[in-house]
């Protein structure tokens, strides 16, 4: 089955450096350095303490999916899922590289990049082989 | 300041179309003013106040009330979606006690219906300057499966199965099949909801709400002009909102936003919900029903699949009979946004005016529960108590 074509994602400038790291293979994560806690989506300010102290760290791209579902009424059927980054926030993707049926709830997935149709490729996630 | 008692709910109108290709979304909005002010005996002149939200055209409350020409002391035009509704009788009623307005109207229409609007299956796209857009539309969320993420956690933590999911779609068949307005007034059975299509797991065709034209209104007015109109008093007691999101990535989908607004308004109506004789529940999708219920304490959190099977929510059948007009799931859903007629049929209720099949014995305290956007993102949830008086 086709996979379907993912949207390209619509940078602004406070996210340029997470895209331009994506167009590199590199996964960041947006880490506060007053409170040491890591957020999603990445913020200038941190959403917990809004200090401005925050910066951008290369984040190891595992996790575990937290809930997921099966779009069947489309084109071509996607997962969508919450993961849960091994770094703590949790953060929409898609999962891919595997049969619908064979995806779970607390299932170890890690990161890979999909080119998008016409902008830098999007984090998603595929189960960990075992 | 308590808001309990300073307002009341002295007209409801639902329009009786759910098709509507002939007709302009400000007409319709207009045609359920004339409606809601016909049954409060109020006419355009009373109304001094205008609240509207998304689904009203132009920008803000500007074009409604000109194009209505209404002269107006007080608008809002606060959107949080298909609870925004639920949230302008709140705010209407902050407006009344302070001496911003007296008569509030309140309208909701759309046609999404006879505009052929995919409203659950396509990924919506939105301004670039919203901040979550690009971290969310690549991925295709959609309004099924923003729901359908929910289901399946729910499922995974409690043991809530479809079957019990699909008792909240049986119970809305069973009472739709006496409106004669309603969009699908067939009563479905368990296996019907299972064997319809799955349109994002765990969701089939049959947990999701339909989709139609159409719209509703509402009057809100002070005591004193409540009293002076020969209508049954309808008594806000209860008013509470709150939004949730996605807590700077800290999710839990476990809970939704209606955990606050219900217990803010069951602490200002002084009652509990063992007290509330009829609920009108936004039923976007079935897991919408049963996560509502949980949040506002009717059960457990976790209960509500047990909560809803077996006919729980059937009027005449079961403990706590819900959305009697048939709700989202089978009636109505105008505009996409079904926070309108869950108030409106709270008033049928209480005015001992719903369908004689589904009438509730001496009801004369009920809930309106509205959930707006999406739950598994950010989301709106307003809750009212109202008591006939």
């Amino acid at each position: 089955m086709a996979e379907r074509k993912i949207p390209a994602p619509t940078p602004t400038p406070e996210t340029e450096p997470f895209w331009q790291a994506a167009r590199e293979g590199r996964f960041l994560i947006r880490v506060c350095r007053t409170c040491e806690r890591a957020h999603w989506y990445p913020r200038a300010l941190c959403p917990f303490c809004f200090s401005e102290n925050t910066e951008w760290r290369e984040a190891s791209g595992r996790g575990s999916i937290y809930t997921f579902s099966i779009m069947r009424r489309a084109k071509e059927p996607y997962a969508i899922a919450y993961v849960k980054l091994d770094e703590g926030p949790m953060m929409m993707t898609n999962i891919v590289d595997s049969a619908f049926e064979n995806i779970a709830i607390d299932q170890q997935v890690e990161l890979v990049f999909r080119e998008t149709e016409d902008g830098p490729p999007v984090p998603v996630f595929r189960p960990v082989q075992a | 300041m308590s808001l309990k008692g300073k307002a009341y709910i002295v007209g409801a109108y639902e329009h009786p179309t759910r098709y509507a290709p002939e007709k302009s979304v400000a007409q319709l909005h207009a045609e359920v003013a004339a409606g809601a002010l016909k049954d409060a005996g109020l006419s355009k002149e009373d109304v001094d106040g205008y609240f509207c939200a998304g689904d009203a055209p132009g920008m803000g409350g500007f074009s409604m009330v000109d194009y209505l020409n209404l002269k107006v002391r007080h608008i809002d035009s606060t959107d949080t979606g298909g609870s925004s509704y639920l949230v302008h009788v709140k705010h209407a009623v902050q407006a009344i006690a302070a001496g911003k307005c007296d008569v509030a109207l309140i309208t909701l229409a759309g046609r999404p219906r006879s505009e052929g609007m995919a409203t659950g299956t396509a990924p919506r796209t939105g301004n670039p300057a919203q901040p979550d857009l690009q971290w969310e539309y690549p991925y295709g969320p959609t309004v099924v499966n923003m729901y359908a993420m929910v289901a399946m956690r729910h499922m995974y933590e409690f043991g809530t199965t479809s079957a019990q999911l699909a008792w909240v779609k049986v119970a809305a068949s069973y009472h739709a099949q006496h409106n004669p307005h309603a969009l699908l007034r067939d009563v479905v059975s368990v296996s019907d909801v299972l064997n319809s299509p799955m349109v994002a797991d765990p969701l089939h065709r049959l947990d999701c709400c339909v989709i139609t034209d159409g719209g509703g209104a509402l009057v809100v007015a002070r005591p004193e002009i409540a009293n002076s109109i020969n209508r049954p008093r309808v008594k806000i007691i209860g008013t509470g909102e709150a939004i949730k999101g996605q807590m700077g990535g800290a999710i839990d989908l476990t809970y939704s936003a209606a955990r606050v607004s219900g217990a803010a308004a069951f602490a200002e109506a002084g009652v509990k919900p063992a007290d509330i004789k009829y609920a009108s529940i936004y039923d976007s999708f079935t897991i919408t029903v049963v996560m509502q219920l949980e949040d506002l304490g009717f059960c457990e959190k976790g209960e509500g699949g047990k909560f809803v099977a077996d006919g729980n929510l059937i009027s005449g059948v079961g403990k706590l009979p819900f959305n009697t007009d048939g709700g989202g799931l089978c009636n109505n859903h105008p505009a996409n946004r079904g926070g309108m007629t869950k108030v409106i049929e709270a008033v049928r209720q209480l005015r001992e005016e719903a369908h004689p099949a589904v009438q509730v014995k001496n009801c004369d305290l009920a809930l309106a529960q509205g959930m707006g956007g999406q739950l598994a993102t950010r989301h709106g949830s307003a809750t009212l108590i109202l008591e006939r008086e």
